[in-house]
């Protein structure tokens, strides 16, 4: 199958520090990838060069077979196709939650407000927030903000789904909630990169894991024979070091 | 007790008018500050040393100088000097907007930094023009950070245009001196019946206003 993403030798400095080294990957529609790695070895980096949130200094990011290119005039309409959601809640805080979900589809998409509406009254149902749609995100938890951040990205129907780390900075008791959110997208066949240290949630969701380490894949494979048995000794240390937290 | 001055002859009217003085010579200044406030606020992020170093300044400046001494400068200083004939109106306009657009600037600053990066990037992320990202999700988040804070500056520029009658122009106190002194034989008391209701009208003009602003406030809080 064709892959959707095609991310080809990207590097990325800062000033001296090599974030990304001359990396590759392919995604594949429908596919869910899952990339761990120890902190600042350059997840969050990636997953912001894909949208273009980053300058690369080499390399290039492909979506549908056209190239993401951050000077192009049309990137909003690209980023349109790549929904992101982030580690820290990043809701509108002056716009209820309603408001929050149909602004950039009505904005930027031009949609309906009153389909826009509808839209987003069934995917708060679905993640069972329909009775917050009036409150704002001052008004909601952690995890029901990070739910409500997920659907906003979904409303604008993106081909690919990036989520970096979206249950780090949560309560333990939010996790599953958010958790159980993004596995359900998985079921329905999202295609979606996960940056994540929640290693079970991990084992549920990819189809692939892909380990990282200075700024290089370093091994990736199915789940099952990526935690099962890793081949590299950098691998092994890292998947080590959360035995015994 | 002093009131019935209030009642002869135009009295009140005339009071009312000097408080009218004063109301336009601050709304003209907060105006203008609040335009010119927008624009330098947003400059002093800049990373432009020189730039910041001298919106710094000129802020700093603004703030230790009290603001009688701006007005005696721009009204005898430039007539005299500077051989320009300013009304105490236009003088007392331009010192007020020269303090305001330093205050506003700083605010326009103080709310524009305090919006995290993370609202532009996942404004951008939606697919968001840099446009849109402004029009649609900063600049509401800051105008409702800057009004009530803005608020709070109208009022204090209105209890401050009591000292523009130290230039000579006629406003609300001054009437009321002039009250006071033309009936000093008729009517001893008449000091306190027109100072109270002086303090009357400021009240009357600022507690709404100061109310707004905190009801503002607390609707919008984050
Ligand atoms: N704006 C920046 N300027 C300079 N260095 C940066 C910047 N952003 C990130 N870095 C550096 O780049 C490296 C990779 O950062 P990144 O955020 O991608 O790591 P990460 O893998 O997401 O880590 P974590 O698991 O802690 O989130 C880190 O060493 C970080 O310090
Ligand atoms: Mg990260």
């Amino acid at each position: 199958m064709e892959a959707i993403l095609d991310i080809r030798g990207i590097r990325k400095n800062y000033e001296d520090l090599v974030v990304l080294d001359h990396l590759d990957m392919q995604v594949k529609s429908g596919e869910v990838v899952v990339i761990v790695g120890p902190s600042g070895c350059g997840k969050s980096t990636l997953l912001r060069c894909i949208n273009a949130l980053e300058r690369i200094d080499d390399g290039e990011v492909v979506l549908d077979g056209k190239v993401i290119n951050p000077q192009d005039k049309q990137l909003s309409k690209v980023r349109e196709k790549i929904g992101m959601v982030f580690q820290s809640y990043e809701l509108f805080p002056h716009k209820t939650v309603l408001q929050n979900l149909v602004l950039a589809p009505v904005i930027v998409k031009k949609m309906d407000r009153k389909e826009a509406e509808k839209e987003a009254l069934r995917l708060l149902e679905r993640v069972g927030l329909l009775s917050k749609q009036n409150n704002y995100p001052r008004q909601l938890s952690g995890g029901q903000k990070q739910r409500v951040a997920i659907v906003r990205a979904l409303m604008m129907n993106p081909e690919i789904l990036l989520l970096d780390e979206i249950t780090a900075a949560l309560d333990p008791e939010m996790v599953r909630e958010v958790l159980e959110v993004v596995l359900d997208l998985a079921k329905e066949g999202r295609t979606m990169i996960i940056v994540t240290h929640e290693l079970s949630f991990a084992k549920a969701v990819a189809d692939r894991v892909v380990f990282i380490d200075g700024g290089r894949i370093i091994e990736e494979g199915e789940p099952g024979d990526f935690f099962e048995h890793p081949k590299t000794e950098r691998l092994k240390k890292f998947l080590h070091s959360f035995a015994y937290e | 007790m002093g009131f019935e001055v209030l009642l002869k002859g135009n009295n009140l009217a005339r009071l009312l008018g000097g408080l009218g003085v004063a109301l336009k010579i601050s709304l003209l200044s907060v105006c203008i500050s609040l335009i010119l406030g927008t624009v330098l606020g947003s400059l002093m992020n800049d990373r432009h040393p020189l730039i910041k170093g001298v919106l710094r300044g000129y802020l700093e400046i603004v703030r230790i100088m009290p603001q009688l001494v701006l007005l005696f400068l721009a009204y005898f200083g430039t007539t005299r000097v500077l051989g320009i004939n300013i009304s105490a109106q236009t003088a007392s306009i331009l010192v007020f907007s020269f303090w305001g657009t330093a205050e506003m600037s700083d605010l326009v600053r103080g709310a524009l930094s305090g919006i995290p990066p993370i609202q532009y990037e996942s404004s951008m992320a939606l697919g968001f023009s840099d446009f849109q990202t402004l029009v649609h999700i900063i600049i509401p988040q800051i105008v409702r950070r800057m009004i009530p804070l803005s608020i709070n500056l109208i009022t204090r520029m209105i209890k401050t245009t009591s000292l523009i009658m130290m230039i000579g122009i006629v406003e609300v106190l001054k009437v009321g001196q002039q009250i006071i002194e033309a009936n000093r034989k008729s009517d001893p008391n008449a000091a306190f019946g027109i100072y109270f209701t002086v303090f009357i009208l400021y009240f009357a003009v600022c507690w709404p206003i100061s109310k707004l602003s905190r009801y503002l406030e607390k609707k919008w809080e984050a």
